[in-house]
């Protein structure tokens, strides 16, 4: 094809692209639109991936085909494998991943053009691409290790831990901001880079499981961000416009997240709230106990109900409880109840998480409400089941001043008339935060595996109703 | 800072002088792509925001145009070798995030019509009957 030709075909296969893509986004908003959408948007990759092939010179077609074949190879066996609880790790590697591809953009672009060709302020989203690739790429393979369990869940926190990251912080934006205004000190470039991979070490560490919704969206946005500034560097719109969408549905997940959790992103990023609780500070609610009862009291209780509201949690992840509770709720539905699930934005360790795992177990989404559409119906609720959730459901976010908690928008089972928590201990939840609603009368605590409990809840129940029946 | 700045200006003056024209266009569709990208996002059902996390992210596996020119162009080995871990790595997220995409989609399902299994309409003629 000749030059002028292939490029009116690969600017046009890029245009496609982005309209596809933006339309693939936009069926999103429903679910029975949204797999064609999603149809759309693959087609509109595979036309920028042809114009791209065919408009620049390609002298050798051997590494493309190796990378092609492997990353294809070891995306789709991720894709089929991998089990959908391990859907938040899946999601934190992918975006090292997209990072890690940007960052290598991004020096291959330092090395074969000179500065006087690139001009500052191309060298200026070459460097933003790098610096944010890098903190991103390795932010993320923490948040990976820490979802995984390979690195330590709870907050890594020491003395003097904000202010040494400020000033790597520091350090590394002077060399940044050097080698803008120096684009030949090579050295600055490679320096930044390394820096970068070390921020992104240092400001996931510090992070607790219950923070990570709202850290994953925000490595989500990086990670876009990352990408658009390839765009920028590299002149490609479609990336641009990629990086853009990928960038700005990252930051407004990260701001929905933080605004459910009543904090900030400095709050989130600085604040190591999950850090060990005050040793001193429990010691007096200890002489209290809760009754405990058995999944036959929780049998009897849902047998009575006339309304239920499920409320599940990171616990029901862990215990993989979701198959065996959706066996209840479809048997309680059979006998004439009203059965619905509460999802709190924050619950689990991803935005919709919980959606995805019940999805998983053949929930319809209709059975799935949002916090604000069903917070006021727990008043006319018998019981509400909380499987595996804490602070979620904590009233202190409404009446406790100075709890970490107070502020935070919570599902308000306390209103229910009764409560059942399954839960594996009595533990404060992640923000150290004592649950009161455990202690009241109304409540009853069903202590050990979710999945165990509502194992045994779910062959009691058909046995008595088999007997009432016969 | 003024010497700084004395010092940028020196430094600045062999490089290309006509780049503000060409970047300022690109930094128009980052920023209107950003716009447009909060309003469509901010549409998007909760329920799938997991799906979406994987959607943008497949979709931002677009700068595997920029890893194959680096792998396939006319230029060194060592950008052929960065070119090529990018082409694999932009690859594991276009194509691993489009079918976990799909996998996730494929999931999500409306309550099913009340007679599912077996043959209810037969048997309720029977009963009328």
């Amino acid at each position: 094809m000749s030059t002028g030709l292939s490029r009116v075909f690969a600017e046009s296969s890029y245009l496609a692209a982005a309209i596809l893509f933006i339309v693939g986004l936009k069926s999103l908003s429903h679910p029975t639109t949204a797999r064609r959408g999603m149809f759309l948007a693959e087609l509109g990759m595979l036309l920028a991936v042809i114009g791209t092939l065919l408009y620049f010179e390609i002298v050798t077609w051997t590494w493309i085909l190796i990378g092609v074949a492997v990353g294809s190879a070891v995306g789709a066996l991720m894709a089929v494998f991998m089990p959908m609880t391990a859907m938040p790790q899946r999601i934190a590697l992918s975006h090292s991943f997209g990072a890690l591809a940007a960052v290598l953009v991004g020096v291959y672009k330092h090395l074969e053009y000179p500065p006087e060709q690139l001009g500052r302020l191309r060298i200026a989203a070459l460097g933003f691409e790098v610096l944010f690739g890098a903190l991103t790429v390795t932010g993320s393979l923490i948040a990976f290790g820490k979802l995984q369990g390979i690195v330590r869940g709870a907050p890594v926190t020491y003395r003097g831990q904000n202010v040494a990251n400020l000033a790597l912080f520091v350090v590394t934006l002077a060399l940044y901001a050097g080698f803008i205004v120096e684009p030949d000190a090579a050295w600055a470039f490679y320096a930044f880079m390394a820096l970068g991979f070390v921020v992104g070490v240092l400001i996931v560490l510090p992070i607790g499981g219950a923070d990570m919704p709202v850290v994953i969206s925000l490595l989500n946005s990086y990670a876009g961000l990352a990408a658009a500034a390839t765009g920028i560097a590299i002149d490609n719109t479609v990336l641009i416009i990629a990086g853009s969408l990928d960038g700005t549905s990252g930051f407004f997940l990260s701001l929905l997240m933080s605004r459910a959790m009543n904090r900030s992103f400095a709050n989130v990023l600085f604040g190591a709230v999950g850090a060990a609780p005050p040793p001193g500070a429990k010691t007096a609610d200890e002489t209290r106990t809760v009754i405990r009862y058995t999944p036959e009291d929780m049998t009897f209780a849902l047998q009575n109900a006339n309304s239920v509201i499920i409320v599940p949690g990171y616990g029901m992840a862990v215990a993989q409880a979701q198959h065996v509770l959706h066996e209840i709720v479809n048997h309680l539905i059979e006998q004439g109840a009203k059965v619905r699930y509460a999802i709190h934005p924050v619950a689990g360790r991803m935005p919709g998480h919980m959606n995805v795992l019940l999805a998983e177990a053949n929930v319809p989404y209709e059975l799935l409400c949002e916090r604000d559409e069903i917070n006021d119906q727990f008043g006319e609720t018998d019981v509400a089941v909380v499987v595996g959730a804490n602070d979620v459901v904590n009233p202190a976010a409404r009446n406790k001043k100075g709890s970490p908690l107070y502020g935070m928008p919570i599902l308000e089972v306390d209103k229910a008339r009764t409560v059942i928590f399954l839960k594996r201990s009595l533990g404060a939840g992640f923000a150290g935060e004592e649950n009161e609603l455990f202690y009241d009368p109304k409540t009853m605590m069903v202590l050990g595996d979710a999945k165990a409990t509502l194992t045994a809840v779910a062959s009691q129940l058909k046995k008595r109703t088999g007997l009432v029946k016969g | 800072m003024h010497s700084f700045l004395l010092f940028a200006a020196a430094h600045a003056a062999p490089l290309k002088p006509l780049a503000a024209a060409e970047i300022f266009p690109l930094l128009f569709i980052l920023i209107l792509a950003g716009f447009l990208g909060y309003e469509v996002i901010g549409r998007v059902s909760p329920t799938l925001h997991t799906p979406l996390m994987a959607a943008t992210n497949a979709i931002s596996g677009i700068s595997l145009v920029g890893s194959l020119v680096a792998a396939g162009g006319p230029y060194s080995g060592t950008s052929h070798l960065l070119g090529m871990i990018a082409v694999c790595a932009a690859s594991i997220n276009v194509v691993g995030g489009f079918m976990i995409t799909d996998r996730m989609l494929r999931m999500f399902r409306q309550k099913p019509p009340r007679p599912a299994e077996g043959r209810p309409p037969a048997v309720t003629k029977a009963e009328g009957t």
